[in-house]
This record gives C-alpha cells, structure tokens and sequence, in this order.
C-alpha cells in the first residue's frame, strides 16, 4: 500500500493546514493514548507522574510532531529519511511497534475533533497510509 | 491476519458479563442521545468504504462506488450507514447483555453475509473518527475510552457466532 502521487499531495495539504495547531495535536494525541491505552503508559515510567496534559507529555508531544513533520518532508522515502530514527527506537527506545498503530490512531482522532471539515474521507486515507508508512519505516532497524 | 485496527480486543467469556462504570453508561448513552444516525451512519460507513477500499467486497450489489464521491452520494450506502446505527442502538439500549442481543446479527454476518470479522473493527474505527469529528473537544480520551469499550464489545460480540 504504497503513497501515490496524490496520497503525497493530500498529505502535504493537510499538513500544511494543521501544523500550526502541532503542538496541540501532539499533547492531545499523546494525553489521549495514555487514557484510552492505559498499557502505554509503561513507556513513561521514567516521568515522575504520566498524566494528560502534563509538561512530560507536551515536550514529549512536540518530540513526535517533530517527528512526523520530518517525515512529511521525507515523504518519498521514508525508510531512508527516517533510517536514524528508526535506529533510535529500536536500540534506545525499544517500543513494541504495535504501539505505533495505537498512537497513529489518536492522531487521527485528535485531527478530526480539531479539522472536521478538512479531515474529509479522502483525506484520512491519505493520512492513514502515510502514517502506515512512517510506522513502517520506524520498525525497520528492529530485526 | 494482520491487525488492521486498534479497537481492543475483548475477550468476554460467556460466563463473564462485561462491566460497565456509571461514566461509562452515561457517556454512551449521551452520544446516542446526541447524534443524527442518519447522519452519522452514513459518513462512517462511506468513510469505511474509502480508507479501506476492501470491504467493497461486501457491496458489490451497492452499484457506484467508483470513488469517494460516488461512495458518499450512493443512497443504498446511506441507507445500510443508517441501519447499522440502529442495530448499535440495540446494543446501547441493552447494555448488560450485548452479547445474546447480537447473537441472530453474528450468525447473519457469518453465515449469510459471509463478513471477515476483522473488519468490524475497521468500521467501528471510522464510527470512533466521525463520532470525534461531531462532538469535537467533548470527544475527550475518557469518552473516547468509553466508546471504544462500547465498540469493542459490539465486534466481540458480533464476531461470536462465527465457526
């Protein structure tokens, strides 16, 4: 399920539309995850308390916005572009790639709430397989 | 079969009820009470038929469903949108016991239908999406946890009957 041209286009406009709002993007999805998927919360245990809304999770949800932004900059190759940060996660970090799906999820959620009008069916299946992609590229140093 | 989804898998043996707090009845029951099923019906079976282009297969007496547009003007697909709404109304009015409610509907899908339950999950992910998109900053994780639990029992328990 690779990006078409028009996948690529899609997903540049609405990253266009929506990253201004990224660091509310990132602290919601993230508060969010952290909620409905209480068993991520094993990943902050590190954090004195892993709360929505706290300041771990707004800095940490800038980290991943950061992430995707660079990731949309690199949309046509991601496995290349995203090489240093897939070693990252999967020597350092060591997060169960199924929590990449999980996370991928809220985002969705979250731009939805926040750009119902621009997050048109159309768009989601852009989106969706972009993030697929980056979840992809993310786990490719793992084994 | 790869996971396609995220919604939680429940495991609900038939000697467990699933539990349900009082935030969690209100909430569903709250959404119900506030969304337009012939609105929402439509758009997330449309959305589901665009994201996951594969469960056209399920359609294939819908007529045009060539592209998005096509998809979401299709009044066949706007119908079935609203009927599916009503049959997750049968659950929300029967909570406690969400499982013999859909016993004749899992044995539909499994047996007339002929439905890969995995993608129960993918349209209840696109329910999650438009429900979010309606209700906006009300859509906090806590009622999205709720709802998901909501979802995830409906899938557990149409998937049920399945041999």
């Amino acid at each position: 399920m690779s990006l078409s041209d028009k996948d690529k286009a899609a997903v540049r406009a609405l990253w266009s539309t929506i990253s201004k709002s990224s660091d509310a993007i990132g602290n919601d999805a993230l508060s969010r995850m952290i909620v409905v998927y209480p068993q991520t919360k094993i990943y902050f245990s590190h954090w004195p308390e892993v709360i929505p809304g706290s300041i771990h999770i707004k800095e940490h949800g800038k980290k991943v916005m950061g992430g995707i932004e660079l990731a949309v900059s690199k949309i046509d190759d991601l496995k290349t572009g995203l090489f240093e940060l897939s070693e990252q996660h999967a020597f350092k970090l060591r997060v169960d790639p199924g929590n990449f799906k999980i996370l991928n999820h809220c985002i969705l959620v979250v731009i939805a709430t926040m750009f119902p009008k621009e997050f048109t069916p159309e768009a989601h299946v852009s989106l969706d397989k972009f993030l697929s992609g980056v979840a992809l590229a993310l786990a490719e140093r793992y084994r | 079969m790869p996971e396609n989804s995220v919604s939680a898998d429940l495991q609900t043996g038939s000697d467990k009820m699933v539990e349900w707090t009082d935030f969690e009845r209100d909430t569903i029951k709250d959404i119900f009470s506030r969304i337009e099923y012939d609105v929402v019906g439509p758009a997330a079976l449309a959305r589901c038929l665009v994201v996951y282009p594969w469960t056209q297969r399920y359609f294939g007496g819908f007529g045009n469903l060539y592209n998005a547009a096509a998809i979401k003007g299709n009044p066949m697909v706007s119908k079935h949108g609203t009927t599916i709404m009503h049959g997750l109304d049968r659950a929300v009015k029967n909570l406690d016991d969400i499982e013999n409610t859909y016993t004749e509907l899992s044995v539909l899908h499994s047996e007339k239908l002929h439905v890969d339950p995995d993608n129960f999950k993918l349209l209840a992910d696109c329910v999650t999406i438009v429900v979010a998109a309606q209700l906006g900053k009300e859509f906090t994780g806590e009622v999205q946890a709720a709802f998901q639990k909501f979802l995830a029992v409906v899938v557990s328990s149409l998937g049920r009957q399945y041999h």
